[in-house]
């Protein structure tokens, strides 16, 4: 396929961990400012750091909003990355605006009663529920970092293929329904085990992309 | 729960590395970025550098280190001294930093932790925190300034309990005490921040030994110890520090996780 891989600039951000870690895996990826920008593009990444609602705004600024919702009516591949997972939900916690509404659910703020220090900030391994392209079955090295303070509950559980040890419940760490995935992690920050996961992303995308429920 | 921690701290002046680093086979033992490679290779689970020159002309030569940190480097980096501003957070994020640390800017004018929380998320916004114990004993510690010269006779806790109401994301607490002894952490001073934040501390200054390390992450309740002499003079490596670590049954990354 030569059509391009997109990540959405909308401001929230830095952009150039991510694009240094396809860069990386030899594939540069296409700086997508508008709309119009996504004609180019066979597979799109969402990026984001910082709180939900601003990064609503932004989103709806650059004209987004609708387009990612077409974007994933029309079954084609989406990545969310951090913040870029919790806006594929309905609403959150954190702000007052709807999400993007593209899977079923809301983003709660951590629990403060579970012994556990909050923002949740550093290494933790994740727990498979499901297979989805971003997961390999038995790959020991799933150390993935992250730094957040809210996360995703998906409603249908069958949505959530992985999670991580947060309290007693976990926390949401992978989503993926259709064609459409994300990670609460920073894949660009998990060195060796983060690359290998946005790999195997590429590989799926390489490999024609086939939906998985 | 989210590993415990082992961040090894860069001092660095004019985008050279200040003290000497002992590693076998290092092309040029005073280059901050071949070093972070060779930790972050080694099984850090971050890094930091501190800018302890944090001239105004060093500035350019900084921002070009970040950009080149961001470039080689895979696991998140902090970096902190002399951030002044607003502006002087966000050219270090826009280089490619994932979180700057605040600390004699902050006392002076705590609104900047808010500030970059809100435009940045908390999550980037480290307040280095240098604490010196009172002489009166019991008398808990006072929070020191512009580089350990300048006692603000602030109380430790008290101004820890502020920062994470401005927004702080993260507390990096250093031990005047302890720095550079060798001698431990002071277990007291972490224990009683940690107990009364919600937020990650890191722990810094004084450890000598895995035993020490193991102390803060225990009965110290730090979320994370900074490594600084130990590892730059090759008493102990990354890789021993976690596999000791792991034994001792601490949820450590593994150093191929």
């Amino acid at each position: 396929m030569s059509r391009s891989l997109g990540l959405i600039d909308y401001g929230m951000g830095n952009l150039h961990s991510v694009r240094k870690a396809f860069s990386r895996l030899d594939k540069e990826l296409l700086i997508v400012n508008s709309p119009e920008d996504l004609a180019n593009c066979s597979g799109l990444i969402l990026p984001g750091v910082g709180a939900f609602d601003p990064a609503m705004e932004c989103l709806e600024k650059i004209g987004m909003v609708s387009s990612l919702k077409d974007w994933a009516e029309q079954g084609k591949p989406l990545l969310g990355i951090c913040l870029g997972l919790q806006l594929l939900f309905e609403a959150s916690d954190e702000g007052k605006s709807k999400g993007l509404g593209l899977l079923k659910g809301i983003v709660r703020r951590l629990p403060s009663n579970e012994e556990e220090r909050i923002p949740h900030m550093g290494w933790a391994p994740l727990k498979q529920r499901k297979a989805c392209p971003l997961l390999a079955d038995n790959d020991a090295s799933n150390w993935m970092y992250f730094v957040h303070s809210y996360a995703a509950i998906p409603e249908d559980t069958q949505d959530l293929a992985a999670t991580a040890p947060f309290g007693k419940l976990g926390v949401t760490a992978v989503v993926w329904k259709g064609r459409i995935g994300a990670c609460q992690f920073h894949p660009e920050k998990s060195s060796i085990a983060g690359q290998r996961m946005l790999k195997r992303w590429l590989s799926w995308l390489e490999e024609g992309a086939q939906p998985l429920q | 729960m989210v590993a415990l921690r082992l961040i090894p701290c860069l001092d660095v002046a004019n985008g050279r590395v200040v003290k000497g680093v002992n590693f076998v086979g290092l092309r040029d033992a005073g280059d901050p970025v071949e070093l972070a490679c060779r930790y972050s290779h080694a099984g850090a689970d971050e890094l930091v550098f501190l800018d302890i020159a944090a001239s105004h002309e060093g500035r350019a030569t900084l921002l070009d280190l970040v950009r080149r940190t961001a470039e080689e480097v895979t696991i998140p980096f902090t970096v902190g001294g002399g951030i002044g501003s607003i502006d002087g957070i966000t050219e270090l994020l826009r280089a490619g930093a994932d979180k700057v640390s605040l600390n004699s800017t902050a006392v002076r004018y705590p609104q900047l932790i808010s500030q970059g929380a809100d435009r940045f998320g908390c999550q980037c916004i480290v307040v280095a925190i240098d604490a010196r114990r009172r002489s009166e004993a019991g008398k808990g510690w006072d929070v020191y300034i512009k580089g350990g010269r300048q006692n603000t006779g602030l109380d430790v806790l008290a101004w820890a309990k502020k920062v994470e109401e401005m927004g702080a994301g993260e507390i990096l607490l250093t031990s005047m005490d302890g720095d550079g002894t060798q001698s431990g952490y002071d277990l007291e001073l972490t224990r009683k921040v940690s107990e009364a934040l919600s937020i990650p501390i890191i722990a810094s200054g004084g450890a000598g030994s895995i035993k020490d390390i193991e102390d803060v992450l225990t009965k110290g309740k730090a979320s994370a110890a900074l490594l600084a002499s130990l590892l730059h003079d090759g008493v102990l490596t990354v890789e021993e520090i976690k596999a000791d670590l792991l034994r001792a049954g601490l949820p450590i990354r593994p150093i191929n996780g």
